[in-house]
């Protein structure tokens, strides 16, 4: 055993890396702000909305909170907040290039 | 106890305190699993069997319950293993300690239940260990070190217990069980690098990128370059602890002064062990070099045992198609650049053909006379009606 281990450090082999695996944990931000992926953004039209939180609740990504407020960070722009909204009060608008971060 | 060994296998899975055992409980299933539930309904054995629709389940759920934290087994062969293939990768990628008994078969078509080795051979590359055993008491043996190995920190990947079909699995032979309490001093309570809990939620195997995919390969390989210190470990506190012996990576046969070697693995190693007692006798100084460990494959000491000798023959009971018997491949790259000593290969044994020793004594001669030209040889090969009338066939449709 002892000789292999020699060798492994004199050959230039890459060194003990330990357990590493494919593991993740929920935290934000872990694969960075995918709100950077979007094409079309939300937007609230506040005259419009009565507050029934349909918008909240349908959200994939999480990224509406409780007093409707769109976490531009994360929101990849998928547009069902918008199709789900009754009142039409969220509309998908085409962003700049370079927006979302 | 005298037993088939599959019956012995289930007993020393008992011995281990697994929690869980799930499996496919019909075709290609052996009696291991069927001796297993039998041990459960008699409340012999605290441990849940689950029995799914398939053996990509089986892989699936036994993968479930070593995530979720207890000792977990299977056992399948051949078709079933096979079935496996993508959740074997998965058990090993996101490092989950568990073994699995395969009782090695020759894969179709056509369908065959008998004897080779291919079945695990097409498994090599999974990141599984893979230990093959050469009798009825080194599988109760090896059974025991596996979970040991398996969940040793400086290993933390699944370990595969691989014995012959029919030959070993059905055969009836002595082997004795270790009592409980000495299989306590030897394997201590179950232990993982990781498991799922609640309180800390954590995912594995979702994406990852190019960034960080090497690392999580290398990682594996360095746990099978650790594991071989590891598996000779338990082989040695076995014998403190339990009184037997079975080799760490390799067991060496007579080559204390040999100058020609036989190398094979599984029961045709223990037949190896005559062919070389019977060419001593005729005065040829032959040894025999049976590989345990396949996967981390014990390079080190088949060079160590090999590099000096006149000529080492190969026996493979499995052939990698467009090249030549796997093990073959391994032993000459574990010499390479190391020893000039010429290494031949016979590919013998597949589909549970009988391999007399008679065929591997006659195979060394050829070696230690020069007279042998070709590197491969398949000894056991016979043209009978069958082929013929098969070519016959195959002609009547062209």
């Amino acid at each position: 055993m002892a000789r292999r281990e020699k060798k492994e450090t004199a050959a230039g082999k890459p060194e003990d890396v330990g357990i590493i695996t494919t593991l993740s944990v929920p935290i934000v931000g872990s694969v960075g702000k995918t709100g950077s992926w979007r094409v079309f953004v939300p937007v609230k039209e506040e005259e419009r909305c009565n507050n029934c939180l349909l918008c909240w609740i349908y959200c994939p990504e999480a990224c509406i909170s409780k007093d409707i407020r769109i976490d531009l960070d994360y929101c990849k722009g998928c547009g069902i907040c918008a199709v789900e909204c009754p009142r039409r009060a969220i509309v998908m608008v085409k962003e700049e290039k370079g927006g979302g971060r | 106890m005298v037993d088939i060994a599959n019956h012995i296998a289930a007993h020393a899975v008992k011995l281990a305190r697994v929690a869980v055992v799930s499996a496919y409980p019909i075709t290609p299933q052996t009696q291991v699993i069927e001796e297993i539930s039998a041990l459960i309904e008699a409340g012999e054995m605290d441990c849940e069997y689950i029995p799914v629709e398939s053996e990509h389940s089986a892989m699936a759920a036994l993968i479930g319950a070593a995530a979720v934290g207890v000792r977990a087994f299977s056992a399948t062969s051949a078709h079933g293993l096979a079935y496996m293939h993508e959740l074997l990768h998965w058990a090993a990628g996101i490092r989950l300690p568990m073994v699995m008994v395969n009782v090695n078969r020759a894969m179709g078509p056509g369908w065959n239940i008998w004897c080779d080795h291919q079945d695990a051979i097409s498994q090599r590359d999974t990141g599984w260990i893979q230990l093959y055993c050469a009798g009825h008491q080194e599988i109760a043996d090896t059974v025991i070190q596996a979970f040991r190995i398996s969940e040793d920190p400086r290993v933390i990947l699944p370990v595969m217990v691989n014995y012959d079909a029919f030959v070993l699995s059905h055969s009836y032979m002595q082997a004795d069980l270790p009592g409980q309490e000495e299989v306590d001093r030897f394997l201590p309570p179950f232990r993982s690098a990781w498991r799922l809990d609640l309180d800390n939620p954590l995912t594995h195997g979702s994406v990852i990128y190019p960034n960080d995919y090497e690392e999580v390969r290398l990682s594996m390989q360095q746990a099978h370059e650790r594991a071989r210190e590891v598996i000779a470990e338990a082989a040695e506190e076995y014998r403190r602890i339990i009184g037997r012996f079975h080799g760490a990576l390799v067991e060496a046969y007579r080559m204390e002064d040999a100058e020609y070697a036989l190398v094979a693995m599984g029961s045709l190693a223990a037949e190896a062990r005559v062919a070389v007692d019977a060419l001593r006798e005729e005065g040829l100084a032959a040894g025999l070099v049976r590989v345990r460990s396949y996967r981390p494959f014990p390079g080190e000491e088949l060079a160590g045992l090999l590099d000096v000798l006149k000529g080492v023959l190969v026996i493979d009971r499995d052939i990698s198609f467009g090249m030549e018997g796997a093990l073959y491949s391994d032993t000459k790259a574990a010499l390479y650049g190391k020893s000039q000593v010429p290494v031949f290969n016979a590919i013998t044994g597949l589909g549970g053909r009988d391999v007399p020793y008679t065929v591997m004594m006659e195979e060394m001669r050829r070696v230690a006379e020069g007279k042998r030209r070709e590197a491969v040889s398949w000894p056991t090969i016979r043209f009978n009606d069958h082929h013929r009338a098969s070519r016959e066939g195959m002609s009547r449709c062209g």
